[in-house]
């Protein structure tokens, strides 16, 4: 074990609590007492790994902890705000990023046996970023295969549970980031979401998570699933956490050429305001057979709360939502089938079969370095593209995506932002979809318009079932208007104390 | 639609996935149930709307043509399964 400084012993790993308790703190309130040093990083950043040594066994959020990396990481920060120069809003924080972020150095594996020894020898974009801006990465978070999945079940290399019931899903693909962020293993994480894989697990887990606008974060070093959904976004236990670290990485990068060309405002500013004059858009279509009486009754409570505070609820209708989840799987796996070739076996990762020749050095190499829902949606999509097919599927299904965007165009007419719920459930039980793929892609049936769209979601805390696992509120905004949602989202925070809830897993 | 072993076959060997049997099998259940699901796309008429490719209207980005990577061969290779003398092996292709 490492000497660490004496303020730290209250934080002694291999203990049944936690006491300096510093792994509690949101991003903000990390980052004011950072900066009137109160507190140093390397204390923080021990707290995190403290509580990832206590409780990770069980919840399995990390592939891998980067324990050292961080150390030397918290004491350059610490450096830096001695120095009282440079200083950036992460400065000094403790993050996880979900492992298919490229990490220079860091193992990076997309929860692949096909990458299960890929280290990379570059630096992706938001690992760049994010080192410049001195945060401190903890460590790989678990997800579904390629992102491939809701759940975190489709990981060929770890289990993930929730860390309010280890007997239930953390919720995916990007589960491993959300369940470090409400194990408060990290202040703060970084995920990916193609059909909801952010917005999905940061309701089942009970944190915010966001997907902006696509386009508004580079995915240069981003593992690939499908380009014309794919978008990278934070987990927080709050909204100005989550705004924070958007602002680290969002804005134009010359290597990623989807990525958008305009300023980055400072998120974090203007939140705190009531919302009058804000239009809350409610679509009948997102309030759908099939929705838990629980979900439904906390989002019907979130929705009176807005009201309450000052927005004006409208009904908007979004007639084609019905089709999203046949339009996505024709979509997300067309390209996914062009963009997972490039694992042959020949530059990086697995390989095997050689000794019978190329084809077979493929075709074993895939087989076996691919797991089963990632065969299924190549399988899929290769179909949907393969010559007779491409215009009955995949023609058709970009025709139907352009009515799914012409909804939301329609409905934003009448308002500003468009509430929903997260999931139609809370998180479910391991195995309880995992024998059915059709059930599991239905499971983000509220979540993929916005995909298709494009546009901004996100999801925040709004309450709890039964059962005791969280509700997650959905807000869905125009393009580039992140604004917007940690607008309404701040308001709607600083009026409940969901956010403040903790599993009972974390030491208080 | 009913998708066959043999379609899944053909389609496997596009994907060069080398496929066992008990997954041509599972495949072809799973890919049907997902395709009939699909099809509920058929229900609706499209002919006069233009399909989204990428949801940023955007021009394509140009740049300089310039080298702009600096040549580091071992770091290209690090991570291959096999090389030699900077270059990628693989199986003897031309016999």
């Amino acid at each position: 074990m490492r000497p660490r400084p004496a303020t730290t012993t209250s934080s002694c790993r291999g203990l049944s609590n936690n006491v300096s308790g510093l792994h509690l703190l949101t991003i903000e309130e990390a980052a004011r007492r950072l900066a009137a040093r109160e507190t140093s990083s390397l204390e923080l950043t021990e707290a995190c790994l403290s509580e990832i040594e206590r409780t990770d066994g069980e919840i399995g959020s990390f592939l891998e902890v980067t324990a050292d990396l961080a150390r030397k990481q918290a004491k350059k920060a610490d450096a830096r705000i001695a120095a009282g120069k440079d200083i950036a809003p992460l400065t000094g924080v403790p993050i996880a990023l979900k492992d298919l972020f490229i990490t220079e150095g860091v193992r990076t594996t997309c929860a692949s046996k096909i990458l299960h020894n890929f280290v990379p020898t570059y630096q992706g974009t938001v690992a760049g970023r994010l080192a410049d801006a001195g945060a401190v990465l903890v460590g790989k978070a678990n997800m579904d295969e390629f992102a491939m999945g809701s759940s975190c079940e489709n990981s060929a290399l770890g289990r993930t549970s929730n860390p309010w019931n280890t007997a239930y899903v953390p919720g995916g693909s990007s589960g491993g980031s959300a369940s470090a962020v409400a194990a408060r293993q990290a202040l703060g994480s970084y995920g990916t979401d193609t059909g909801g894989s952010i917005r999905l697990p940061a309701s089942f887990c009970g944190v915010v998570g966001l997907k902006p606008t696509y386009g508004r974060v580079s995915r240069y070093g981003v593992i690939a699933f499908a380009s014309s959904l794919d978008q990278v976004g934070p987990f927080a236990t709050s909204i100005r956490g989550a705004a924070a670290l958007l602002g680290a990485v969002a804005g134009h990068d010359p290597r990623d050429s989807t990525s958008i060309d305009t300023p980055v405002p400072d998120y974090t500013s203007g939140l705190g305001s009531d919302l009058k004059g804000v239009r809350v858009g409610v679509p009948k279509e997102y309030f759908i057979e099939g929705l838990e009486p629980d979900v439904e009754a906390r989002v019907r409570e979130a929705l009176a709360k807005l009201e309450e505070l000052g927005a004006e609820l409208v009904q908007v209708s979004l007639p084609h939502t019905e089709y999203a989840v046949a339009t996505y799987y024709i979509v997300a796996t067309a390209e996914a089938s062009s963009n997972l070739g490039r694992y042959d076996g020949v530059r990086f990762g697995l390989r095997t079969g050689e000794e019978q020749g190329l084809a077979a050095m493929y075709g074993r190499t895939r087989d076996q370095g691919f797991g089963d829902e990632v065969k299924r949606r190549i399988m899929l999509g290769t179909y949907a593209l393969s010559a007779g097919y491409y215009d009955a599927y995949y023609l058709k299904a970009m025709k139907v995506r352009t009515l799914i965007r012409r909804d939301f165009i329609q409905a934003f007419e009448r308002c500003d932002v468009i509430a929903s719920p997260t999931g139609a459930t809370t998180a479910f039980k391991f195995g309880e979809r995992s024998g059915d793929p059709l059930a599991m892609y239905l499971t983000d049936v509220l979540t993929i318009s916005t995909n298709l769209a494009g546009l901004p979601g996100m999801s925040q805390p709004c309450g709890f079932d039964s059962e005791g696992m969280p509700v997650g509120l959905q807000l869905i905004g125009k393009p580039l208007d992140e604004q917007m949602l940690f607008k309404v989202g701040a308001a709607f925070e600083d009026a409940t104390d969901f956010h403040t809830k903790i599993p009972t897993s974390v030491a208080a | 639609m009913k998708l066959t072993h043999d379609d899944v076959r053909k389609v496997a060997r596009l994907a060069r996935l080398e496929l066992e049997d008990t997954e041509i099998e599972s495949l072809s259940a799973d890919l049907s149930a997902i395709l009939g699901y699909i099809e509920k796309l058929a229900e609706l008429g499209t002919d006069n709307v233009e399909p989204t490719a990428s949801v940023v209207t955007m021009q394509a980005a140009l740049r300089a043509d310039a080298v702009t990577n600096t040549r580091n061969p071992e770091k290209t290779v690090a991570n291959a399964p096999a090389t030699r003398n900077h270059y990628f092996v693989v199986p003897r292709i031309i016999e």
